[in-house]
């Protein structure tokens, strides 16, 4: 079961790059055909920026999402309890220590990145050391580590190099759009207006759009995999009640401050603590009532 | 011709199955030997920093000396039983069960520090108390990676056909490691509440 999930979300990291990157493309044609008049351009530019943002988060993925997140690396003597949880979580997962980092504020939380077991890192807030006894902290690292284990810090580290990529190209389509505008206008004139107008809407659709499809994209990958995070915890502590308490105190906090907005699917519980839209499309986690209640079960 | 081409790759198929299965069943024995190895490191870890909590509590609770000397004792008793580097199935369970007696001893001591709030603010004391709660959760958890390691080896001495293998190549059954009552709940000890 555990090692079909592994399996299957390698799996779904090739499908998600693709995916991913076909849209990155499109949306860089629309962008290139609304604000710079040449849809090749956009997709030159699009290709460009994923790779780079690709390339960025495949080398030191860790490093990017720490940064983007204020989380500074500490070592055993500086937080001890924290390491040694995380020592005995990687023990019973038999994945290799991981890099172990603090964020400082005071909600909390925590969230894990990395590549791969061998290259991965888990983050905890201020707040979470401070609010949670170690049994509490212990199901919270066991979430973390089985996130690690389970490769889904691969699918999420790429989805969100992805991400990040479209919201950078839309948004240096809207600047030149705003700064250097007016260029758009100038071709108006043209006859052949009927099948520009049209192409030119379905650009501005795919521009707008375009990033909030990702993000449901992102957020889809991110749910599914909470709940067997949940039971892998629980299956290297032993212990659901301390996930539960832990999760329980989580959710009764207020938001994160440092807390990187495209990350927020990381994170073990949503850092920002939105209200729950309607169709629950734009969740990055399953509603914390529900995780109780299955851990409950087991 | 055909035929003897045939029976040539039937017994090729047999022959590295036969290695498949035999390599198999050493690689889980030699992980149940690593995780034993876990426990015991830890076991050895726990009998070196019991001395430095023994001379830093003895300066503070100065009522306590039947406490300490128990500590003492059972830890002298697991430093002999540890000193055999092949133990039997019967010499692991009699180390984990002094290994038992000497976390319940430890958490009387740690309890009994809530008398002495010079000792509880003492910072070697401190440091001291998280280092044994962490070789304490570490013998737990090791513990459970042991059995986990023992249950798959034990699986493939039973099932068919790596048995015929680990018959001809007597590979004997492991042990469990019992869990006492109170620990199956939960494995892990914090002194700290």
């Amino acid at each position: 079961m555990l090692y079909q999930q592994i399996a299957s979300n390698k799996r779904k990291t090739i499908y998600v790059m693709i995916g991913f990157a076909i849209l990155v493309l499109f949306i860089g044609a629309a962008v290139g055909y609304v604000f710079y008049n040449s849809a090749m351009a956009g997709v030159v530019m699009a290709a460009v920026i994923a790779a780079i943002y690709m390339g960025m988060m495949i080398a030191n993925s860790t490093n990017v999402v720490m940064g983007m997140n204020h989380a500074t690396e500490v070592n055993e003597s500086s937080y001890p309890e924290l390491w040694h949880i995380v020592e005995d979580m990687a023990l019973v997962a038999k994945i290799p220590m991981p890099k172990v980092y603090i964020v400082d504020d005071p909600s909390p939380n925590a969230f894990a990145t990395g590549n791969s077991p061998k290259n991965a890192a888990v983050a905890v807030t201020t707040g979470i050391l401070s609010r949670l006894n170690r049994e509490e902290l212990e199901g919270v690292i066991g979430h973390e580590v089985s996130h690690i284990r389970n490769y889904d810090i691969r699918l999420s580290t790429i989805a969100l190099a992805l991400s990040s990529a479209i919201a950078m190209l839309v948004n240096l389509g809207m600047n030149s759009f705003w700064w250097g505008g007016g260029r758009r206008r100038s071709n108006d004139d043209n006859d052949n207006g009927g099948l520009e107008i049209i192409l030119m809407l379905l650009s501005l659709v795919l521009v707008i759009l375009g990033p909030i499809a990702t993000t449901i994209a992102q957020l889809a990958l991110s749910r599914n995999r909470e709940y067997l995070a949940d039971a892998s915890s629980v299956e290297l502590t032993r212990n659901p009640l301390g996930l539960i308490n832990a999760l329980r105190k989580i959710s009764t906090s207020e938001p994160m401050k440092a807390a990187d907005p495209s990350s927020a699917a990381l994170y073990i519980s949503d850092p920002f603590k939105k209200k729950r839209s309607m169709a629950h499309l734009f969740d990055t986690h399953p509603p914390i009532e529900d995780r109780i209640q299955r851990l409950e079960k087991m | 011709m055909t035929g003897m081409l045939i029976g040539l790759a039937v017994i090729a198929v047999i022959i590295i199955a036969v290695v498949v299965m035999y390599n198999g069943l050493i690689k889980a024995r030699t992980y149940t030997e690593e995780s034993w190895s876990q426990i015991d490191v830890q076991l050895k870890r726990r009998n070196d920093l019991i001395p430095n909590l023994v001379n830093t509590v003895k300066g503070y609770a100065t009522h306590e000396k039947e406490t300490l000397s128990r500590v003492v004792q059972l830890r002298n008793q697991l430093v002999d039983q540890t000193s055999n580097p092949n133990p039997t199935t019967d010499q692991r369970e009699k180390m984990m069960e002094t290994s038992n007696q000497i976390t319940d001893s430890l958490k009387s001591i740690f309890a009994l520090s809530e008398n002495y709030p010079d000792l509880k603010a003492n910072q070697e004391f401190t440091k001291l108390m998280e280092e044994l709660t962490n070789t304490e959760n570490k013998i737990a958890y090791s513990r459970q990676l042991f059995n986990s390691s023992v249950a798959s080896y034990n699986i493939k001495l039973q099932s068919f056909p790596s048995n015929l293998i680990a018959k001809m190549g007597n590979f004997q059954q492991v042990n469990y490691l019992q869990v006492p009552e109170e620990e199956t709940k939960a494995p892990s000890v914090s002194f700290d509440k």
